[in-house]
């Protein structure tokens, strides 16, 4: 998905182009996605300049209809650093991203450590593994109530979480997944983690287990 | 009509950019216990009926313009 002010669109397609994807760009204003859709990706950036709050306004973009009810029929949706936050404010998953505690933009490698491995998105990760992949956010701090973090994390829908606090996220929560495990949004950019020689390919393992869905999608729910 | 949102961080959410506008208060010289920083909205809507257009506006708060996870609001409605 391309939104006015994404700026990872071209990175994510690189990225999944390198692990065996064929993506296509698809901009926000369309009210279908492309036929044989395996996957979305709903990538980073500044969507609507972050207006509002981030991700609210794009929450409500046309082509977000045609999402949902992709992600209805069990389809794989990977929201990205933004991608999470519009996620959130479509509450097509939990919660909330919010303003760093320390008010700063942070960029640089973080660890996280793979919290469940039973969902689509960590079929090429272990429980406990742990993985390296940058973040590079201002609002990255994701916020539920107690009640529905208790929940989540009893579900095994807490994916992800750094091993630091990076953001002031509630339990350094870092990813998340939806109740049915199909619909996935993380802070981290797995997309800027996919060459050894760029400090990091752990970002791939993500990448490539979305290719793999995307194709066990396809065959699932032929277009 | 005009009416105004009114959008507040909920009591008891941590609000950072509040601590650092009070904060900086505080290094004015300004005796300031807490600030809690939220965001105004002020709406030009169709049609003279308050209630109707208070309930128009409680759905786009709830809609958009407010995350009933982290925020709460209030609505005014100028009388005409």
């Amino acid at each position: 998905m391309v939104f006015p002010g994404s700026n990872d669109d071209r990175d994510a397609a690189w990225a999944l182009g390198s692990v065996g994807a064929e993506p296509a760009l698809v901009w926000h204003g369309e009210t279908s996605l492309p036929a044989a859709t395996g996957a979305v990706v709903l990538p980073g950036g500044f969507s609507y300049g972050d207006y509002l709050r981030t991700g609210a306004i794009a929450s409500t973009a046309p082509v977000m209809a045609a999402v949902r009810e992709f992600a209805a029929t069990g389809g794989p949706v990977l929201g990205i650093c933004n991608g999470f936050q519009i996620l959130c404010e479509a509450r097509l998953l939990p919660g909330v991203l919010r303003a760093n505690r320390q008010l700063e933009f942070v960029c640089r490698d973080v660890r996280v450590r793979v919290e469940t491995a039973t969902s689509l998105f960590m079929q090429r990760c272990k429980v406990g593994q742990e993985l390296v992949i940058p973040v590079k956010h201002g609002e990255g701090a994701w916020y539920a109530d107690e009640g529905t973090f208790v929940q989540l994390a009893a579900r095994g829908q807490i994916v992800l979480r750094y091993e630091e606090d990076v953001n002031g996220s509630l339990g350094n929560v870092a990813g998340v997944v939806n109740e049915v495990g199909n619909v996935m949004g993380l802070m981290p950019h797995p997309e800027h983690a996919v060459d050894p020689l760029l400090g990091s390919a752990d970002g791939g393992l993500l990448l490539a287990a979305l290719v793999d869905a995307a194709a066990a999608h396809r065959v699932a729910v032929p277009a | 009509m005009r009416a105004t949102v009114l959008i507040r961080p909920k009591g008891g959410i941590l609000d950072p950019q509040g601590e650092a506008v009070g904060h900086s208060l505080r290094k004015l010289g300004f005796d300031v216990r807490t600030a809690r920083v939220g965001r105004v909205v002020d709406l030009e809507i169709e049609g003279d009926d308050a209630e109707s257009a208070r309930g128009e506006i409680r759905r786009m708060c709830e809609e958009l313009l407010a995350n009933p996870l982290i925020e709460s609001y209030e609505i005014e409605v100028d009388g005409s």
